[in-house]
């Protein structure tokens, strides 16, 4: 079986911290902090994503008035990547460039919604009540803007990525298959090039929803990720995205395309959750792709999300694999981004190994539900 | 060349078992007696009232039941069906044991009315109810279940711990071609040789009035209610939009060699694999049908085969004015003056658009053709369309040797997936 090496050549990202990898490496660096937004959807607090100029990366009105926050926020990052990794006038390039998205689902019409619910109750016939204002109120185009594949679709159109087009779903374990299936495709001559990222809009009632049903969020302010467990545990959701550009090396020296970073390995594994299972899981992990791995010159990018149990079960496999290794928890610079977390993370190691801040780095994810990941990266 | 190989020396990807679940029933028999008798399971919807809807017909399957009833739970069931049956066929592995990593197309999660209408309840207001009162009953603790109910990667966890899949399992939407793609990420993990056997799943029981609005207001719907069997009408010139459908397919994926050391039974295989974005529009797809073309091509190309080798297409066939139009368009691109007399028809016809189950549903059926040498009919083919002039197979099966099958997906936001099943590897 052939054994291509994955370079990552091409980064984009967006967060609370800004736009492109300056802003994020400045926060590695401690030189700015992560913003929380306290007030908005108080008492739940999120991570809000800096305002952008969206023509810089969606020209056409038309095509932004399509989407909804997180697909724009998404093409954006997909835009800056394949700027980053010159290819974005490359016509014949996109239309064979891969695509593999990690997406949920979009905004709803939260007034529609409000104004169904109350007049449910009220209602004689509920059932015709209901049809009656979706089909006279939903905007046709919203469920465009809501199908979880429109993502992908949105970046074929305004940027013409026109090779395949996967869209991977469930929460963080699908940035990170997303990131796996695309390493694994370009290792095995599967392709040359891929677009793989995600996005995602934390300033949204409806997901925060999701989340509080299930006691996730943590309300207590800015706390880091490790102390959080102690106080009950919880993560503070995440606007942005994060889309990076990998390709097989030949494919990237054949057109003079520099590395910023090489992707060793990505492995990935959803074990039964129960006590010890996340540590022993993450640590299978590391010991399947990133045994090489030097502590003294590398470091570890910590998807934690302050979850309680999950949390501590990292921490202590991070002890023990990387003890003297620099351990960043990407939850404290851009809240968790679920779904795009991991290629946040990436995006953030990769970017860091290119400045030569790191020699080498370890991404990991644990998903608050289900699924655990792990990329290893090295210097080109 | 290796044995048991492709013609790029990749391993051969058998199907070794398949399962299926659609609005004519459960379980292949049930299926293919009904689909080659041009049998309809369209029928008036009694789930949810339909008042004030254009379109009040669907093909739901209401046979299984699954609570609380909402699209996750009732995707998860039929998945459940289709699986146990393929995996049973298939007799691999060992009961809760499966040797091999599992794709699963599933329908994009969300919460729906009925939720939203307990947690308002719950949030107890008199006046007008926002967002901020269903995040008070949200924060009741009482709904802690439906946190995971509706996560995106819940019906695969759940299907994953029943059968013993290895590894992550992946969700997957690529909308309407979604079932297809299932089967050909898990034909490309057996050809990268991590795995010697993937469990392929495309599943979706989202009719629900939400969903189905949002595809009316699209125009994308058939709003010929009345008789509902009549409405799904590929490639006629009265077709007027697709008829919703819910269902459930499986199939077991299998490195070739690995079946044939177990002594297992070899139903086809799927030889080819074609996939080609659209950049053009959100639910259109270019007019010039250049990308379809390019998929339907590279999944002949990718079989080791050349047009003329192809006997019969199962097609997308949604009824929908657009798609049968550009369909029809790219086949005869591809097939060249051959197409006049390449069977083509629409399962579509019969069971509607399974949607995210579609192409996997529609797989089992190609390869059911191949097996029982019987061609399902395009039903409902009444007023030719001038336009399209191919042999749909109208209104009843034909019995022809069948041995290689184009299956084509194509879906909202440029999604164009091929696939070609065989009887013989090449």
């Amino acid at each position: 079986m052939t054994t291509r090496e994955v370079w990552i050549t091409g980064i984009g990202l967006v967060s609370n911290l800004g736009e492109g990898i300056e802003p994020h490496l400045a926060a590695l660096a401690g030189e700015a902090r992560a913003k929380v937004d306290s007030e908005s959807f108080a008492p739940y607090a999120v991570h809000p994503v800096v305002p952008l100029e969206w023509d810089r990366q969606i020209p056409k009105k038309a095509d932004q008035r399509q989407m909804e926050p997180w697909q724009r926020l998404g093409v954006y990052a997909a835009g800056l990547a394949l700027a980053d990794a010159g290819v974005k006038e490359d016509r014949e390039l996109l239309g064979r460039m891969h695509l593999i998205v990690a997406a949920g689902g979009g905004e709803r019409d939260y007034a529609v919604d409000g104004q169904i619910l109350s007049g449910l109750p009220k209602s004689p016939a509920p059932g015709a009540f209901l049809n009656e204002r979706l089909m006279s109120d939903l905007r046709p185009t919203l469920f465009l803007a809501q199908l979880s594949n429109l993502l992908a679709g949105n970046i074929s159109i305004v940027h013409g990525v026109t090779g395949a087009s996967r869209t991977f779903m469930g929460e963080e374990q699908a940035g990170v298959d997303a990131v796996r299936i695309a390493a694994e495709r370009i290792a095995a001559d599967q392709g040359d090039i891929f677009l793989v990222g995600g996005a995602y809009n934390a300033e949204r009632p409806d997901v925060l929803l999701i989340y509080e049903m299930g006691g996730f969020l943590w309300k207590n302010g800015f706390v880091p990720v490790w102390d959080r467990p102690a106080a009950g545990g919880g993560f503070i959701p995440g606007s942005g995205a994060a889309f990076l550009v990998f390709e097989a090396r030949d494919h990237a020296e054949k057109r003079g395309a520099r590395p910023i970073a090489v992707l060793r390995g990505v492995a990935a594994d959803q074990v039964r959750r129960g006590p010890g299972a996340t540590e022993r899981s993450l640590t299978a992990l590391w010991r399947s792709i990133a045994d090489g791995f030097s502590d003294e010159a590398g470091a570890v990018f910590s998807g934690a999300s302050g979850v309680a149990g999950l949390t501590e079960e990292e921490r202590s496999a991070l002890a023990a694999l990387a003890p003297d290794a620099a351990v960043y928890a990407t939850n404290e610079l851009f809240g968790n981004m679920l779904e795009a977390q991991f290629p946040a993370g990436l995006a953030l190691a990769a970017a860091a190994l290119g400045r030569s801040v790191v020699a080498e780095a370890v991404v990991t994810s644990v998903g608050h539900v289900r699924g655990e990941g792990l990329a290893f990266l090295g210097k080109a | 060349m290796a044995p048991h190989r492709d013609k790029l020396g990749r391993p051969l990807v058998a199907v070794t078992g398949m399962g299926v679940v659609t609005s004519l029933g459960q379980g292949k028999a049930d299926n293919w007696a009904a689909i080659t008798a041009g049998r309809s399971g369209i029928h008036r919807i009694e789930r949810f009232a339909t008042d004030g809807l254009r379109t009040t017909i669907a093909g739901t399957v209401d046979f299984v039941p699954a609570e609380p009833f909402c699209a996750p739970t009732l995707s998860e069931r039929m998945a459940t069906l289709a699986a146990e049956e393929a995996v049973g066929q298939a007799a691999i592995g060992s009961a809760g044991d499966f040797p091999g990593a599992l794709f699963i197309a599933v329908p994009p999660v969300e919460m729906e009315w009925p939720q939203r209408e307990a947690l308002a309840a719950a949030a107890g207001t008199d006046g007008d109810v926002t967002y901020a009162e269903l995040l008070r009953g949200a924060g009741s603790g009482r709904f802690k279940a439906w946190h995971e109910l509706f996560l995106f990667g819940t019906v695969a966890d759940h299907i994953a711990e029943r059968f013993g899949t290895k590894g992550s399992p992946i969700s997957l939407s690529t909308a309407c071609s979604s079932g297809a793609t299932a089967i050909q990420l898990g034909v490309e993990a057996i050809r990268r040789g991590e795995m010697r056997a993937a469990l392929a799943i495309g599943t979706d029981g989202s009719v629900n009035p939400e969903s189905l609005i949002r595809f009316s207001l699209l125009s994308a719907l058939s709003t010929q209610n009345d008789p509902p069997e009549g409405a799904a009408k590929p490639f006629s010139k009265n077709r007027d939009g697709f008829v919703m459908g819910e269902g459930a397919a499986a199939l077991v994926l299998e490195d070739y060699e690995h079946a044939l050391a177990r002594g297992a039974t070899i139903l086809g295989f799927v030889l080819g694999c074609g996939e080609k974005g659209d950049g053009f529009h959100r639910t259109r797809s270019s007019p010039d049908g250049a990308p379809a073309i390019a998929a339907i091509r590279e999944a002949i190309a990718d079989a080791g085969l050349t047009p003329d080798d192809i006997d019969y297409i199962n097609a997308h066939g949604t009824s929908t004015p657009e798609n049968d139009k550009m369909e029809s368009l790219s086949c005869a691109a591809v097939m060249g003056e051959r197409m006049a007399s390449v069977p083509i028809s629409s399962n579509k016809s019969m069971i509607g658009h399974t949607l995210t189950a579609a192409g996997a549903v529609e797989a089992v059926f190609s390869l059911l053709t191949i097996a029982e040498g019987r061609i399902p009919p395009t039903i409902n083919y009444n007023v030719p369309d001038p336009a399209i002039t191919l042999d749909v197979v109208p209104n009843k099966a034909r019995d022809a040797r069948v041995g290689r099958v184009l299956s084509n997906s194509f879906g909202f936001g440029g999604q164009n997936t091929c696939l070609v099943f065989t009887a013989e590897p090449v």
